[in-house]
């Protein structure tokens, strides 16, 4: 009885989006990719053994097809055909036929989606799935993610430091990150200099203004929202105590209790930008660079959050090879410039930025592409959480923010 | 659901042919049932099951076969507020859908002549459009430049200063995304109502408000009741408007049901919540329909 009809079911794509969200299409492309989240109201099993993954029988050279899910529009689009020049390149260079599709609108909305299958120990049907750091390590710490073969990638040797030994996956044996992006301030810089009498936003004190009062909003994904407060506050969000997360947490009530804080969404903070019912938020970077320039991005000046998704072969793929084949073709220089070209998001592949020289030279300077290492060291990766403490403090903060 | 009678037994009717017409008619019944079974039993059962489920022990987000009725306690103890918020959205949503549908159906049934069908078509035509959309449509509508809002601002009418992300932007939601099955039955109900007992009305002097209080609206009573139930029961179970419409504070029982079983995994409460969320609906159902002593006239 709650869920009456399809549509409310497919709505849980454009009301959930609460995680990493790719660009504003998404609210178009969410509806339809949805309806699966029935599955998740499946019963949940008990039988997945946390430790190595199990792997397939590897038909990639007998069946040349490979099957690839990832978040829409994150990859190069001819915007013309519709075709995606990058992917094709692949398929022809490879001979191997690819099913590239762009299921993956939410981690834990994808998770549910295939959680049944996995913890049963069944295919999904996908060779490789793209996730968040977060849930990547969720992957791996319950054996849903394959050892890759290192040898079939030697451009993997391509990572740039600044994702090399990553807490879950310290030698990157199971993932190889695809984009980053920023959780960071922005806004409509004419409705804040109106508001407080500055074009440019820095600060949470500035954000937290009472001139904004019902203006501003926050992103649904804990860790964004989160990161951002507890740097704030002073804290290490890459390392910190149950006290500085409640801290956090009371600066959130207290935000959300006097309508400050308007909304905490997901990526619907893009439309009310626009319309201007919200004048500045917490958002995504890639999302907002979209906007165009009557709008301002920026790291908060105390440090805004990176979060990385990464590629990854789940258990019992069968097309493993092929999988391993396209991560080692999508970290050639060149391509990766290609798509970070079109996607503005940071690459983590080493030789992209003078690769984009040939491509499109306005892009090489720019921070949200190619950060800086000054950038990046105001920015900082979400601690890794134990399950329990994943569970406690989506909890906290869930009920900080509604209830 | 849908209940088809066999209809045995008509008197007179040779023995044989009756029992063999019995047979056909449970036949018939077949799919009915099997469909129920399949989508409706067997998922339900599933649902109470996971609803007792516990924890398996230090593994956070397994659940495992138990009998944990302390996951209904727990639930209510905590998502109360939600509850008792969605029985006042929704019932405020039903009021007014009643209060906007029933002159529109009654114009339609009476008045509306050659007009009707089109009419009707109009009602339904939203419907065409996908439910999200036109709730996010809603948003458009009542954004803080808009006309609405800056038309009722100037009258210093809201003290908030805004509809949209509050309680009255997720009430008017509600109320038009499901106002169409409110006036649906109240057409179909008054379209069949005798227009000369009206007219016997008034021709035995009673005003036209006594005809409509005592011809019209007692006559029309099984459309009210099932446009009611029709509104209120997905109105409140609803998450959509609360999460596109509404705020921080304004979130129904269905959010509490979606972030327990995608965001935290939790199963066994957003189970527990929803069977909660089903009974109480049944409850007031019966009570409504016991209250209303309508088991007649439907």
């Amino acid at each position: 009885m709650t869920m009456q009809r399809p549509e409310m079911i497919a709505a849980l794509a454009g009301t959930m989006r609460s995680s990493v969200s790719r660009r504003r299409l998404l609210q178009v492309a969410g509806i339809g990719s949805a309806a699966m989240v029935a599955a998740a109201c499946g019963a949940g099993g008990d039988s997945g053994t946390a430790g190595e993954a199990a792997s397939a029988e590897d038909l990639s050279d007998t069946d040349k097809t490979l099957n690839w899910s990832n978040w829409p529009l994150y990859i190069d689009i001819d915007d013309a055909t519709g075709s995606r020049p990058s992917l094709e390149a692949f398929q022809e260079q490879a001979g191997i036929a690819v099913t590239y599709t762009e299921d993956v609108n939410d981690n834990n909305e994808f998770f549910a989606k295939v959680r049944t299958q996995l913890e049963q120990g069944q295919d999904i049907g996908r060779d490789i799935v793209v996730l968040t750091d977060w849930m990547a390590a969720l992957w791996i710490e319950n054996g849903y993610a394959q050892k890759l073969n290192l040898e079939l990638i030697p451009n993997s040797a391509n990572l740039l430091p600044a994702w090399q030994g990553v807490s879950f996956d310290p030698n990157r044996e199971y993932t190889l990150p695809w984009q980053s992006g920023f959780g960071a301030f922005g806004w409509n810089k004419s409705a804040l200099q109106s508001a407080i009498g500055s074009e440019t936003l820095s600060s949470l004190d500035q954000l937290f203004d009472p001139a904004l009062k019902g203006r501003i909003t926050v992103l649904s994904e804990m860790r964004d929202t989160m990161g951002i407060l507890m740097a704030y506050q002073g804290a290490d969000p890459t390392n910190f105590t149950d006290d500085d997360f409640s801290k956090a947490i009371e600066l959130l009530t207290q935000q959300v209790d006097s309508g400050q804080i308007r909304q905490v969404t997901g990526n619907d903070y893009i439309a009310a930008l626009e319309t201007g019912d919200v004048i500045a938020v917490i958002g995504w970077s890639g999302d907002m660079i979209q906007l165009g320039e009557d709008f301002g991005v920026a790291l908060p000046e105390t440090g805004g959050t990176l979060w990385t998704d990464n590629m990854l072969v789940p258990a019992l793929a069968q097309h493993k090879k092929n999988g391993e084949l396209a991560m080692n073709y999508y970290y050639d220089p060149v391509v990766a410039a290609t798509v970070a070209a079109y996607v503005q998001y940071i690459t983590p592949v080493k030789g992209a930025k003078e690769a984009m020289a040939e491509i499109d030279p306005a892009l090489v300077e720019n921070q949200w592409i190619f950060p800086s290492d000054e950038t990046l060291s105001n920015a900082y990766v979400f601690m890794t959480l134990t399950p329990e403490q994943n569970e406690k403090y989506e909890r906290e903060f869930q009920s900080a923010i509604g209830n | 659901m849908v209940a088809v009678v066999p209809t045995s037994g008509v008197s007179g009717a040779p023995a044989p042919v009756a029992q063999r017409s019995s047979r056909t008619g449970y036949l018939l019944l077949f799919p009915g049932i099997a469909w129920l079974a399949v989508f409706f039993a067997i998922p339900f059962v599933t649902l109470f099951l996971t609803s007792l489920q516990q924890p398996v022990p230090g593994k956070s987000g397994r659940y495992m076969f138990g009998l944990q009725f302390s996951n209904y306690s727990d639930a209510l103890a905590e998502y109360w507020p939600l509850f008792l918020r969605s029985f006042l959205y929704a019932g405020i949503a039903t009021l007014l859908a009643l209060a906007i549908a029933y002159p529109l159906a009654y114009f339609i049934a009476f008045r509306a002549g050659r007009w009707r069908s089109l009419m009707l078509v109009l009602v339904i035509a939203p419907s065409f459009a996908s439910f999200l959309l036109r709730t996010y449509a809603w948003k458009t509508i009542l954004s803080d430049e808009g006309f609405i809002t800056s038309t009722l601002n100037a009258l210093h009418l809201l003290p908030e200063g805004r509809i949209l992300n509050t309680g009255i932007a997720v009430v008017a939601g509600l109320t038009y995304n499901f106002l169409p099955f409110m006036i649906l039955p109240l057409y179909a109900a008054l379209e069949k109502i005798d227009p000369r007992l009206i007219e016997a009305a008034g021709d035995l002097y009673a005003s036209p408000i006594t005809a409509f209080r005592k011809v019209t609206w007692p006559l029309s009573l099984p459309g009210v009741v099932a446009g009611t139930l029709l509104t209120f029961i997905p109105a409140m179970g609803d998450y959509i408007n609360a999460a596109l419409l509404g705020s921080t504070g304004n979130r129904m029982i269905g959010n509490a049901i979606q972030i327990n079983f995608i965001q935290f995994r939790d199963y066994p409460t957003a189970s527990a919540l929803s069977f909660v969320l089903m009974a109480g609906i049944l409850v007031l159902v019966f009570t409504y329909i016991r209250r209303a002593g309508t088991e007649d006239l439907v």
